[in-house]
């Protein structure tokens, strides 16, 4: 499981990958591809990154012991805090290494896509703090749905374009910057918000994820003196999943769940479960499982949770998938909300939508489910969970699926 | 019986003619209708005709062409309907036609199969604006046994290096995209078009046709002086947008003809 050979020269994991593009973009993802070769390899560049990383985010980010949600769920859970992060989620540590790598390359002008609004904000965020023109395509859905993402967006002084095609949300919103970069692609940088999209995407952002990992990996050495029983996070796209789950990919002790959401269930077929669903295809650049139906056409997913209201998933978890070194459960909104609001009550600590799938899976999968709660002498498995942001955004939603219950 | 695309391109090369290719996207604005325009279009002097497959995320498309997909696929269209209607308007015309569709759905049917099936029904080409040459390996080994011409497209950012290569994967004709961007008909060019198309035909012998943007007589003259022949399709999803169907197919016909003309006054020794 040597994930340094991962991609190989074609943006290929095992068979997954690729680049699955209109031929004007060719030439910009091979200039990217250069461009990140040399800046990864070069002191200055990391140092830079490293630096922001520290006192621009806040890294490192803490490892907290849920000590009343443990007990609720029958595991030792420690909560990987990427919700503390400046503009609280992950997305930021990907925005920051990708506009470095723009303004190395001269590109003035950048455009991102966002479905929650988490990685629209984190892209807005950087092009402030660098001076850079943004543009922010985001569906008309999500736009309503994530209200507060969008003020804070513009208030930063990006443009939200709202994109009314398709079912308006990040598939849609993902087609839209697709087309604005086919058309700008001179002086634009694409900052693709998780790891999908056409090589060298998959790779880079998976790159600039992993301090996740790393981190968690080292405190958990420190604090437990060992490794953890399990690495839990949500997949939508797979970003802070494969963010966190590439430092442990090597530790075979280690379980890893990815999980999905599964919106109103498996058998609904409303829901956004790719890898638990979906069958391998091409979609934005890379061949990877997606959800379509016998036609090839490309099935609207369903979340509760807008970051993960995505048909596609990351070519890298495809691989896992396939070789077995990650498992892929899924969790319904109904479970997601449970968990939104229990770990709200247990801890104080209000999670994402998104983050409330990977919660949910401790209060409902069967490696945790069966076993017998805080029974003296029984030793409870120890989880670190990728708490990939907050969920101030998502208060809306909630009060109004709670309305409808 | 319906010619091959290579050998429509020889003929007209001997008679010194550009060639004229409409798009219309299958089942827009509907089946029957589809049907209609194409003939419309050979009637009115277009030599090749290129069929758009509809799927759900045309990313390389603009607007016009997005709405005629989501429109074709909300009615209901299926792929064997696009080859139904290939096969109908192949035998009603013998004009060779080119699929144009995206990646997924040819994957979700299995390249072979339906390589198989786009043949059975008379298609003699197909464009995939997903799919650059180096990610085509199966497709191209299944086409060339099928004798099923392919096209890969060129763009203006494309490295002069790679023209070899994309000229090399393209058995039908080489796609000289016009523009970085969408489709969508256009009124202006930049200076650099010009530029970018003679460097594509001195790299590149095979048949060469330029697309993107392309919505009338002026603007197909412009583009054919450099190439072998031109792709029309916006232009005319915008009248049938704005239309009633028979307007918008008199419209078309109108279009084809006055385009046709337009080309067909350039001289013929001034592109070589």
């Amino acid at each position: 499981m040597a994930n340094k050979s991962q991609p190989d020269r074609d943006g290929r994991f095992g068979e997954y990958g690729g680049r699955f593009v209109p031929e004007t973009v060719v030439f910009a993802l091979e200039e990217l591809t250069r461009a990140y070769k040399v800046a990864r390899g070069e002191k200055e560049f990391k140092k830079r990154f490293s630096d922001l990383l520290r006192d621009y985010v806040g890294r490192p980010s803490p490892l907290y012991f849920a000590q009343r949600f443990s007990d609720k769920v029958g595991a030792d859970v420690y909560l990987k805090r990427e919700d503390l992060n400046h503009t609280g989620a992950h997305k930021i540590n990907n925005c920051l290494g990708q506009a470095l790598l723009a303004m190395r390359m001269g590109k003035k002008r950048i455009i991102a896509e966002t479905g929650a609004g988490q990685h629209g904000l984190a892209t807005a965020t950087v092009c402030a703090l660098f001076g850079l023109e943004c543009v922010i395509y985001m569906g008309a859905k999500d736009v309503q749905r994530q209200a507060p993402n969008v003020r804070k967006i513009e208030f930063l002084g990006a443009k939200v374009v709202p994109v009314t095609s398709g079912a308006q949300t990040l598939k849609d919103a993902t087609n839209e910057a697709m087309r604005d970069w086919v058309t700008n692609i001179e002086t634009t940088f694409y900052i693709i918000g998780s790891a999908v999209g056409p090589h060298p995407y998959p790779m880079m952002v998976r790159d600039f994820q992993s301090i996740i990992g790393k981190e968690a990996r080292r405190q958990a050495l420190g604090r437990l003196g060992t490794l953890p029983d399990y690495v839990v996070a949500c997949v939508g796209g797979g970003s802070n999943a494969i963010g966190i789950m590439n430092a442990f990919l090597r530790d075979t002790k280690v379980e890893l769940i990815g999980v999905e959401a599964g919106g109103y269930g498996l058998s609904s077929g409303m829901h956004s479960a790719s890898l638990t669903k979906g069958r391998p295809g091409v979609l934005h650049g890379s061949y990877s499982y997606l959800l379509f139906d016998n036609e090839g056409q490309v099935i609207l997913p369903h979340s509760i949770s807008a970051g993960l209201d995505y048909p596609g998933v990351g070519p890298e978890h495809s691989h896992l998938r396939d070789t077995g070194r990650v498992v892929y459960r899924s969790v319904t909104d109904k479970q997601a909300l449970t968990a939104f609001k229990a770990l709200s009550l247990c801890e104080g600590i209000i999670p994402a939508l998104e983050s409330s799938h990977a919660l949910a899976y401790l209060m409902v999968g069967k490696e945790f489910k069966s076993r017998d709660k805080n029974k003296a002498g029984k030793k409870r498995p120890s989880v670190i969970l990728c708490l990939s942001g907050r969920g101030d955004k998502d208060m809306d939603i909630v009060e109004d699926a709670q309305g409808k219950v | 019986m319906t010619i091959s695309i290579a050998h429509k391109f020889k003929l007209l090369k001997t008679s010194g003619r550009k060639a004229l290719i409409p798009f219309f996207t299958a089942g827009y604005p509907s089946l029957a209708e589809t049907e209609k325009l194409a003939l419309t279009a050979v009637s009115a002097g277009a030599d090749v005709l290129e069929i758009g497959m509809p799927f759900s995320d045309p990313l390389a498309d603009g607007p016009a062409i997005q709405v005629s997909s989501f429109e074709a696929l909300k009615s209901g269209l299926k792929m064997k309907d696009t080859f139904s209607l290939v096969e109908r308007i192949a035998g009603k015309t013998g004009t060779p036609i080119a699929l144009m569709g995206y990646y997924n759905p040819i994957l979700a049917q299995g390249i072979s199969k339906f390589v198989r099936s786009a043949k059975s029904a008379g298609v003699s080409g197909l464009i995939i604006p997903d799919l650059p040459p180096e990610e085509a390996g199966e497709l191209r080994d299944i086409a060339r046994d099928a004798q099923m011409g392919l096209s890969f497209l060129v763009a203006p950012t494309t490295g002069e290096k790679r023209y070899a290569t994309i000229a090399k994967a393209s058995s039908a004709f080489v796609y000289a995209v016009t523009v970085a961007g969408v489709t969508g008909a256009r009124t202006t060019f930049a200076t650099r078009t010009d530029d970018y198309l003679r460097s594509v035909r001195k790299a590149i012998s095979k048949p060469l046709v330029a697309g993107f943007g392309i919505s009338d007589g002026v603007t197909a003259k412009k583009m054919a002086l450099r190439v072998d022949g031109v792709v029309v399709g916006s232009a005319f999803i915008d009248l049938m947008r704005k239309n009633t169907r028979a307007t918008a197919r008199a419209r078309v016909g109108a279009l084809v003809e006055e385009i046709r003309k337009s080309i067909d006054s350039l001289d013929s020794g001034r592109n070589s």
